[in-house]
């Protein structure tokens, strides 16, 4: 699988592009809404919303301030459970364990149901260059795999591909007629495809949902049950999750099920919720408990609560610029408001950019099942990327002459009097292409005197001074 | 009681009429304005951009020029809440939260402090209003879309009292138009679909005016009215408030 | 670290509901999603109904000691249930707010039949409904199941533009028939 861009353009460059078919922004743009607004319909359903929501929040709260306590309580049940435990500091690590086991069972080709660790280890690719055949199973992954592509989006992987494209591609890759793009027919074609998939891999990885640390057991959440055929077809079960996945008790699902499917998609629930506690007679279960930079995220006031992250992509859904950006424009495995405050904690010169795709209209933060303050996040993100100097010397020199001029009030009427009279008399200093305000938009009018040249004239000869 | 107006930087250089129409409706209200001229900016434009560090200044300025009123009060959502959320002057910690505290948005400061049931303001248009994120999620001027909770609306209210006014529905009652400070330039694509979008909303519901507490937001989306050759325009929130 | 609540503060909205309004919530919900529900008033009815619906089902398993259809044999390889058209499954019981049944792998004959037979009934009685999630884990307390499920409807997905389309990988439909004796 290989990354949409390399060498790396930052998110406004690939704005750009997405946005040079207007028509397919638009497209695009209103499919996310449309979920916005079955998300909406749902949470609406259910009084007691926002109580939920805080509930959530409390619970992800109390796990992040005991998270040692409740991994090690976790081990200890799951092992006791007959699961085998393994730790992971970083993607490296996460991806040698699990080469390692596949090597045991003897295979090479495995499948896969969704997990955003594995796609922020890069997994598939790792596994590849070792001569191991991944097959993600989830349908809108499969797409993206067959593409050379990561996904778009958390829980909608391909919702950046016409079903025309998608016809295309299977007609290509899976032998269906050409020009056949009916849903229903291409479903039906990826099922059978599949179906052989998981009738002949004998190793099966899914990601977790949620993990209890009072049972041990993880819960997987699909809609397609592709995370159950593809464990229960196979020998052995690789569970792979962050370390932030884990929630206290059992009842805690209670809540957290209640908000998942309604924040992601506007379900009630999502079709299926697997709670794997033990293997089957004759079956191996491993879970992969993966750290790779959380830990020391947790030890930062400002950004430690991103991990109470459940993974809904709500926040995608809602998000203005992402509907309009596209995933890939984030260059990252978790696209969107959430991924752009978790993308610089993994790599602060990578994705310096993405806490700028925003305007921190804080509709994310709203939306978030579990309250992460994501817009506050992204603003505390801009500060630490400018002083540790990641922000572009142009924009840092502009900012820097700006804020001279507007700590000095007399400089400011001077330098503001004078722009004005540049504007009026030489309206081609700023009516032209170099400035990106008037490549799509006219500049404001400009009036004959300010607000406090009005009010010299005016009022203060009225002694109404301070 | 004193309130001193704060003008936004670039309603001061490019919309003196929003500022003349701020001091005159709360005139109207019989309040005593007066206006600190050495103000400037709330420093909003260096913060969001990451450089609060840069911003010392321009806070230092704001502190002077705001320590002695009543209240402080501003058309723009975004700027007070940039005051209300981020002044901060070594030093002067107990200064800066007692202005935190006592800055407001013109229409909160309309609705919850002088509490206005009646207004003598005439406007017979067809307008949309546009929530600015800012003064909507941040001072909570309206109730937002994203929450399970009873719907309510400041700027609405007030709306509700002048005469002829015809309030549109939109489709998205609350999305961004896309300015977002520095962002419109930084994502000037992505800025622009933003705006382009909002403004067919409102037109497609028939609006003659687009409205707001946020002048920002509104120039972007006047940007984009007048390079469209719009017949929709635009109007500060206190512009209606003040008109007859 | 910092300070811990010691009680969590779950939301404890007394979710009570007759049985009439649990069974009309859940019938709805679970239609909604794409399941099928049929209100029966005895195992006769479930038997008729199958013969007449599955007509072309060539191999039916069913978990239901109640009903005159075929069990499973097993152990079995889980592979050889690929060609099952119908798996009848008894859950333990069903929730209102989404439609979702839960099994353990004690009520599965097999644990890859819930999800690799073509088609999925359940037979739920109508007292065995609780109105939300939070109810059902109540339930479910510290049981000791080794895989527990919540099914609600059949296998689908709308990966591709959004289009609703049932039967993703698992069952192309699911039956819950409520089941109410007098």
């Amino acid at each position: 699988m290989v990354s949409p861009s390399h060498p790396r353009q930052d998110h406004a460059t690939l704005a750009e592009k997405f946005n040079r078919d207007e028509a397919r922004v638009d497209w695009h743009d209103k499919t996310l809404w449309f979920i916005r607004e079955k998300r909406d319909r749902a949470a609406r359903t259910l009084p007691e919303w926002e109580d939920l929501r805080e509930a959530a929040s409390q619970i992800k709260n109390r796990v992040l301030d005991n998270l040692r306590d409740y991994l090690l309580q976790f081990e200890a049940q799951a092992q006791r459970n007959g699961v085998t435990v393994h730790w992971a500091a970083n993607a490296e690590e996460h991806n040698q364990i699990v080469h390692r086991i596949i090597q045991q069972a003897g295979v090479t080709n495995i499948v896969k149901s969704k997990s955003m660790l594995t796609e922020e280890c890069h997994l598939n690719d790792y596994l590849q260059e070792k001569g191991i055949t991944v097959v993600d199973t989830d349908l809108g992954e499969r797409i993206v795999q067959l593409a050379g592509e990561s996904p778009s989006h958390i829980v909608l992987p391909c919702i950046h591909w016409k079903k025309e494209e998608i016809g295309e591609l299977f007609h290509k890759h899976l032998g269906t007629p050409a020009g056949n793009a009916d849903p229903k027919f291409l479903t039906g074609a990826a099922r059978e495809h599949l179906r052989q998939r998981f009738m002949t891999s004998r190793v099966a990885i899914t990601g977790v949902n949620f993990a209890v640390a009072e049972t041990g057991e993880v819960v997987v959440c699909t809609n397609e049950g592709n995370a159950d055929l593809g464990v229960q077809l196979a020998d052995v079960h690789i569970a792979c999750m962050g370390i932030e996945k884990i929630i206290p008790e059992r009842k805690d699902l209670g809540i957290f099920l209640r908000l998942l499917a309604r924040s992601a998609t506007g379900q009630p629930v999502t079709t299926y919720s697997s709670h794997f506690r033990r293997p089957r007679v004759g079956q191996t279960m491993h879970i992969v408990l993966v750290d790779n930079g959380r830990s020391a995220r947790l030890q930062e006031e400002s950004f430690r609560n991103a991990l109470k992250c459940i993974r809904c992509g709500a926040c995608m859904n809602t998000c203005p610029v992402y509907r309009r950006s596209g995933g890939h424009s984030y260059h990252y495995a978790i696209a969107g408001p959430i991924g752009a405050i978790l993308a610089p904690a993994l790599d602060m010169k990578q994705h310096a950019d993405l806490p700028f795709a925003s305007t921190l209209c804080g509709s994310c933060t709203h939306v978030c099942p579990v309250k992460i303050n994501i817009h506050e996040q992204l603003y505390d993100w801009r500060q630490v990327l400018a002083r540790q100097g990641y922000v572009g010397g142009v924009k840092k020199l502009g900012l820097m002459g700006m804020a001279a001029v507007l700590a000095r009030p007399r400089i400011y009427r001077w330098s503001g009097a004078l722009g004005r009279w540049f504007m009026k008399h030489m309206p081609a200093l700023v009516n032209n292409r170099l400035n990106p305000w008037y490549k799509q938009r006219e500049m404001p009018a400009v009036p004959r005197q300010s607000f406090q040249e009005w009010y010299r004239q005016n009022r203060q000869q009225h002694g109404q001074q301070r | 009681m004193k309130v001193a107006l704060f003008v936004p930087c670039y309603v001061d250089q490019f919309y003196p009429q929003v500022a003349i129409a701020t001091l005159e409706v709360l005139e109207k209200q019989g309040v005593t304005v007066v206006y600190p001229t050495r103000q400037t900016c709330c420093g909003q434009p260096m913060a969001n951009s990451g450089f609060e560090h840069l911003a010392t200044g321009c806070n230092e300025n704001f502190v002077e020029s705001f320590a002695d009123c009543d209240y402080i009060v501003s058309p723009s959502g975004s700027c007070v809440l940039h005051i209300k959320d981020h002044l901060h002057v070594d030093g002067a910690e107990e200064k800066t939260a007692s202005i935190r505290q006592r800055t407001y948005e013109l229409v909160e400061f309309l609705t919850d402090v002088l509490q206005v049931k009646t207004l003598t303001s005439r406007f017979p248009h067809r307008v949309g209003l546009h929530q600015s994120c800012h003064g909507q999620r941040g001072l909570k001027l309206s109730q937002m879309s994203e929450l399970v909770a009873p719907p309510f609306s400041k700027t609405g209210q007030l709306l509700g009292l002048v005469e002829g006014l015809e309030l549109v529905q939109l489709n998205r009652a609350d999305e961004c138009c896309g300015f977002g400070g520095t962002f419109c330039v930084a994502e000037e694509a992505v800025s622009v679909k933003m705006g382009k979008d909002r403004v067919a909303d409102h037109q497609a519901h028939g609006a003659a005016f687009i409205t707001g507490n946020d002048m920002s937001c509104l120039m972007h989306l006047d940007g984009i009215l007048r390079r469209q050759n719009s017949p929709t325009k635009i109007v500060h929130v206190a512009e209606i408030l003040n008109a007859w | 670290m910092r300070s811990t609540p010691t009680s969590q503060a779950l939301p404890s909205t007394p979710h009570t509901a007759t049985v009439d309004e649990l069974t009309t919530r859940f019938e709805t919900t679970l239609t909604g999603i794409g399941g099928n529900v049929v209100r029966v008033f005895s195992w006769h009815e479930i038997m008729e109904y199958i013969r007449g619906t599955f007509t072309s089902a060539q191999r039916i398993i069913s978990a239901v000691p109640a009903l005159d259809l075929p069990a499973a044999v097993t152990p079995a390889d889980p592979h050889s249930f690929e060609d099952v058209d119908l798996v009848v499954l008894e859950p333990y019981f069903g929730v209102a707010e989404n439609g979702a049944a839960w099994l353990t792998d004690s009520r599965m004959p097999d644990r890859a039949l819930p999800f690799i037979a073509q088609h999925i009934a359940l037979v739920l009685r109508v007292q065995d409904l609780v109105p939300t999630m939070q109810e059902a884990y109540a339930r479910i307390g510290s049981e000791q199941y080794e895989l527990g499920t919540f099914i609600a409807g059949p296998s689908k997905t709308a990966d591709i533009e959004q289009s609703l389309v049932l039967g993703a990988h698992g069952p192309k439909s699911m039956t819950v028939f409520l089941l109410q004796l007098s």
